[in-house]
């Protein structure tokens, strides 16, 4: 196994793209270092990002946006109180990823690139409209959250291209995200089902939506018919009903150890509804 | 055994001190089965069947010997019994056949072959060496399945003579018994529910791994190091299935981190020996956390019907099971076990129990706190409380108005002795928590369990030294804190501080032999020898104070730690303390020390009664324990804090068998769960706080009044959760565990 630890993303880049075999890059190696202990994936090589300067800044731009570098750790993202300010959708979904250790480790990019299904920080990211900088021998490009996952275990990224940054947009006014998973206990549990909600309001009417699936299909979806159910709506009793119907519509899921298919879908529903009620309360400025 | 000396009063048990081991722990200094390395040492490995049932046409091991970093590979010919020169029967043999496969795989995870390399990571490599030609055969996983006409054979021959004839060779074990007859008490009901239970296996989710550093050299004296309940079985084990005089094998156990049944047998410590033999040098194995879970050995799932009629006024007037248990590829499903303890808390005119051992390609179940008892308990205890339901009684007091009492014929056979059932359930009625209001989508569910407990083999020994502290030496594995119960009895009886009695467990060449750590029965029988080891201490430091006195022996008693003439009569002489007796032992005849050593057989049975609120999400089925209160009796609870630690755990792991553990097979007949992220075992913030109260009803066969505690803990909540949880979804849950997916469709069928 070779390791690597590139001072630039380009020099990342063509580390990837010269190599043969399996190639894992080394974030905070909490999915790479157990896949690998396990025997699940064994590496040829290995590209750790971490001697990349700034890959662990947090930075909030002039437009009000925001951009994380792709070593950025689930605990360095609860600290930060302004993100969590702006974005504490997102930021719980980080923050529910394993324990206190694996929070000292764990990243955004990580969590997406592993491509699992179930990824808890990956809806909240597509409901908040989140997207990335990929970098490759080609040079970079920006890729929304949602086009990043292709499969279980699958990208979109080509041989040779990584992540090099994480953008959030301007939280804006009158705008609240929540994300809702359901696991059978309290802690340490992969979702069997995950609901990020991102929404806006007029007064008390919801204006824009966006509603993300995790665990209930091969990949993570964005569904514009929950967003429908609800955008013109003050998310009444009607509204609810809709989107939950709309979220157990859009599942595709799979019956396995974690959960059936029946139970995945009634769920996904139950979860947008209590999903949507937190980001519509914190949009109007209320604590949830 | 007659005890004459029944003791009441105590200075040191019933106090809390810390225990001895405790700072070990706690810093890191504790050395458990992986703690151990010697010079030279290999590092093992083993490899196990990925088919669930498979014949081994053939094993090349050659490309693995010709790896230059291994050291020894083993298969089934480098043990004892080969099907050329076959020696091992019984148990030995099923034991063996579990430890290194034969002719067949019999389960996902049955290990075939084992490497010995100079590095673990070697070891590993190694292992995708060996080419297995398995011939896949039909496998059956589910207990019911397994008993059906079409059921695939897992071995011809196995069942033994009490199996009634017709039934499917994977049936190898039949128990009935009760007493009455069922079908005229069914007639005098006033309500009668049939129904049948399900429950699934789980494991007992110990955190350490098992796992052992053994030697073994060609002259057949050996040593082994490992984690285990019980060395002296496993001495004799390994003995057997190498081929060697357990003399000339020396096991010592090293600190356990959690065994509850799991580490009563052996596993891989045959393979490190068999290893070890042909390296000649030391191994080291441990077993991951996937090899734990795919091939020690689980709990038994079970298959339950059961008929109860009920009287108006709450009287049961028949009882009446059938337990089927599936135990793994080996005979020893406990289905006797849970057919006994079923009913065992009920004075029961009319009772009939049925129990069945089954087979099935799954891993040769183990032990676990109480084994076979907690599933009968689920499907019986439910059944009462649905009659309770329909009759509109209150649970406890159908309980109580049916509760076994000192003279009950046990539905098992013989009559009990002193028992303490119907405390826990006067304490259960008076519990605050029995009370309590409930919130709307809470339950609140009730359960008693029963367990047998055990005596066993027993030999602790005690040596006073020249200072006046004493070192006491036990052969059971502390498993729950019994280092601080030996020597607060100890220190009742020398009358010396807890503080200067050290407690260690000796290795199989200082002590004769001594059963394993199970069955409830260390405080009991580990403690009751040592009471009597102390006693013959005493006997000796009272002669040299006769001697020093020049009066007869028998006119010297113990008091508070000190030889004191026993009366006026026998002369005015001033206490001689203890330490001032052994100060001077080497010139007065010698160490002193004391021994003993029985089977003692006064165990004394034990019953606890629980109560479970629960709240269930009806939306998705989650459920949360939101209060939880163990009533249980502990005979005499020499150091409470541990007895109430054995309570609190026994709920949790209860916790976690009715809410969410279960062993899942796919279609493959591979187990699909074996980490602990899909094995879900409850983590802390899943348990609410729980409450214990002891119930202390002396039992007369142990000196203080000891009943063991250990197991019966564990006995009620499976049923307890389910009454609460039934209760607050308002439908019957008849399957565990009773996981949100189960919960939520009980739930839409209920409409
Ligand atoms: C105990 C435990 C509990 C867990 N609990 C959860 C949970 O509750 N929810 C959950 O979703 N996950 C959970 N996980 C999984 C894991 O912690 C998360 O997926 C985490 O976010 C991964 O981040 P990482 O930085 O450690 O990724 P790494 O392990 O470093 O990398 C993961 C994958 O991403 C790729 N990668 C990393 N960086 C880049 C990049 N810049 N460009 C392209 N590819 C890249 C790697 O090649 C690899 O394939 C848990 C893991 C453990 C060990």
């Amino acid at each position: 196994m070779d390791y690597h630890s590139p001072a630039s993303f380009a020099e990342a880049s063509a580390l990837a793209a010269n190599a043969t075999g399996i190639t894992r890059f080394l974030a905070g190696g909490t999915d790479v270092l157990v896949q690998l202990r396990s025997e699940l994936v064994t590496p040829d090589t290995l590209i750790d990002l971490k001697k990349i300067d700034g890959v662990s800044d947090i930075n909030s731009n002039a437009d009000g946006s925001w951009t994380l570098g792709v070593a950025a750790t689930g605990a360095e993202m609860s600290e930060h109180a302004e993100l969590g300010r702006d974005w504490p959708g997102v930021v719980e979904a980080m923050d529910l990823i394993g324990s206190t250790q694996v929070q000292g480790r764990a990243t955004l990019t990580g969590n997406l690139c592993n491509g699992s299904p179930a990824a808890d920080s990956v809806p909240a990211m597509v409901a908040a409209g989140v997207s990335v900088t990929v970098t490759g021998p080609e040079g970079d490009r920006e890729v929304a959250v949602e086009d990043i996952p292709t499969g279980p275990g699958k990208t979109s990224l080509a041989k040779g291209e990584l992540i090099s940054a994480v953008h959030i947009p301007a939280r804006g006014e009158n705008g609240g995200d929540a994300y809702l998973r359901f696991i059978p206990r309290t802690e340490m549990d992969i979702a069997v089902v995950g609901v990020g909600v991102n929404l806006r309001l007029d007064g008390d009417t919801v204006t824009e939506a966006r509603v993300s699936l995790g665990a209930v299909a091969p990949t993570v979806l964005l569904v514009e018919d929950c967003a429908k159910a609800i955008i013109g709506s003050t998310l009444d009793d009607a509204a609810l009903d809709a989107l939950a119907a709309a979220a157990s519509a859009a599942c595709n899921p799979i019956d396995d150890k974690r959960g059936t298919i029946a139970f995945r879908t009634e769920v996904a529903g139950v979860l947008a509804k209590r999903a949507a009620k937190i980001a519509y309360a914190r949009a109007k400025g209320e604590q949830a | 055994m007659a005890l004459d000396d029944r003791k009441s009063e105590f200075t040191f048990v019933g106090t809390r001190p810390n225990r001895p081991d405790g700072l070990d722990k706690v810093t890191g200094r504790a050395k458990f089965g992986a703690d151990m390395s010697a010079p030279g040492m290999l590092h093992g490995a083993i490899l196990r069947s990925p088919h669930a049932h498979a014949r081994i046409v053939k094993i090349d091991t050659s490309k693995a010997e010709a790896h230059k970093e291994v050291k020894a590979v083993v298969t089934r010919a480098d043990f004892a019994d080969v099907p050329f020169k076959p020696g091992l029967e019984g148990e030995f043999w099923n034991v063996l056949e579990n430890v290194m496969a034969g002719e067949k795989a019999l389960y996902d995870g049955h290990a075939v072959a084992a490497v010995a390399a100079t590095s673990a990571l070697a070891a590993r490599d190694a292992l995708k060496l060996i080419e297995v030609e398995y011939e896949v055969l039909p496998h059956v996983t589910d207990v019911d399945k397994a008993m059906a006409p079409d059921a695939p054979v897992i071995r011809e021959g196995a069942a033994d003579y009490s199996v009634p004839e017709g039934m499917h060779p994977n049936v190898v074990r039949y128990h009935e018994s009760g007493h009455g007859d069922v079908e005229a008490g069914f007639a005098e009901a006033d309500l009668v529910i049939e129904d049948s239970f399900v429950t699934e296996a789980t494991h007992q989710g110990y955190i350490e791994p098992h796992a052992c550093l053994g030697m073994l050299g060609n002259d057949g004296k050996g040593e082994l190091w490992c984690t285990t309940q019980g060395h002296w079985i496993a001495q004799k084990t390994c003995a057997a299935l190498l081929g060697i005089e357990t003399s000339q094998l020396r096991v010592t156990a090293s600190e356990i981190g959690g065994g509850f049944g799991g580490k009563t047998t052996v596993f891989i410590e045959p393979v490190a020996l068999a290893l070890s033999r042909k390296a000649n040098r030391p191994v080291k194995l441990v077993m991951t956390r996937s090899e734990v879970f795919r091939a020690t050995g689980p709990t038994s799932s079970a298959s339950m019907d059961i008929k109860i009629g009920m009287k108006k006024d709450g009287t049961i007037s028949a009882a009446q099971g059938v337990f089927r248990l599936q135990g793994g590829a080996f005979p020893g499903a406990p289905g006797d076990m849970t057919a006994m303890c079923a009913f065992a808390p009920y004075n029961l005119t009319n009772v009939k129990q049925v129990g069945y051992d089954v087979m099935a390609n799954r891993p040769k179940q183990a032990a676990y706190r109480a084994p076979g008892a907690p599933m009968g308990a689920f499907a019986v205890e439910s059944v009462i409380d649905e009659l309770c339901k329909k009759l509109g009684l209150d649970p406890v007091d159908v309980r109580l108005k049916n509760a076994a009492h000192e003279g009950t014929k046990a539905s098992y056979g013989p009559r009990y002795e002193r028992i303490g059932l119907v405390e826990t359930l006067e304490a259960a009625k008076a519990h605050p928590h029995y009370s309590a209001p409930l919130k709307p989508g809470q339950g609140r569910g009730i359960s008693c369990g029963f367990w047998f407990n055990h005596g066993g083999e027993t030999s602790v020994s005690l040596a006073l030294s020249e200072d006046g502290s004493a070192q006491l030496m036990v052969g059971t594995p502390d498993i729950g804190g019994s280092r601080a119960s030996m020597a607060l009895m100890a220190a009742e009886v020398l009358g010396i501080p807890y503080e200067n009695i050290r407690v260690t467990i000796a290795d199989t060449a200082t002590l004769g032999y001594n059963d394993v750590s199970h069955g409830s029965r260390v405080t009991y029988a580990s403690g009751l020898a040592t009471i009597k080891a102390a006693k013959h201490a005493v006997e000796k430091l009272c002669e040299r104070a006769a001697a020093s006195w020049g009066i007869p022996t028998d006119a010297v008693k113990w008091e508070n730690g000190c030889a004191v003439p026993s009366g006026p009569n026998a002369g005015d002489f001033d206490p001689r303390p203890l330490a001032d007796i052994t100060a001077h032992m080497g010139s007065t005849g010698g160490p002193i020390s004391g021994h003993f050593e029985a089977t003692p057989e006064g165990a004394g049975v034990s019953f606890g009664t629980h109560i479970v609120d629960a709240e269930v999400d009806p939306e998705t089925g989650k459920t949360s324990i939101t209060r939880y209160t163990v009533i249980q009796d502990a005979g005499k609870a020499i150091h409470p804090t541990y007895v109430e630690g054995q309570y609190q755990g026994g709920a949790a792991q209860g916790i976690g068998w009715a809410l969410n553990e279960e062993y899942i097979y796919g279609e493959d007949g591979r187990l699909q769960n074996s980490i602990f992220l899909d094995y879900r075992i409850p983590v802390a913030s899943d348990l609410p706080m729980i409450d214990t109260v002891i119930v202390e009803v002396p039992n007369p066969g142990h000196p203080f009044g000891v009943r063991g505690v250990g197991e019966t803990g564990i006995v009620p909540p499976l049923a307890a959760i389910a009454n609460a949880v039934s209760h607050a979804a308002g439908v019957r849950m008849r399957q565990l565990p009773m996981s949100p997916p189960r919960i939520l469709a009980a739930l839409k069928e209920n409409g």
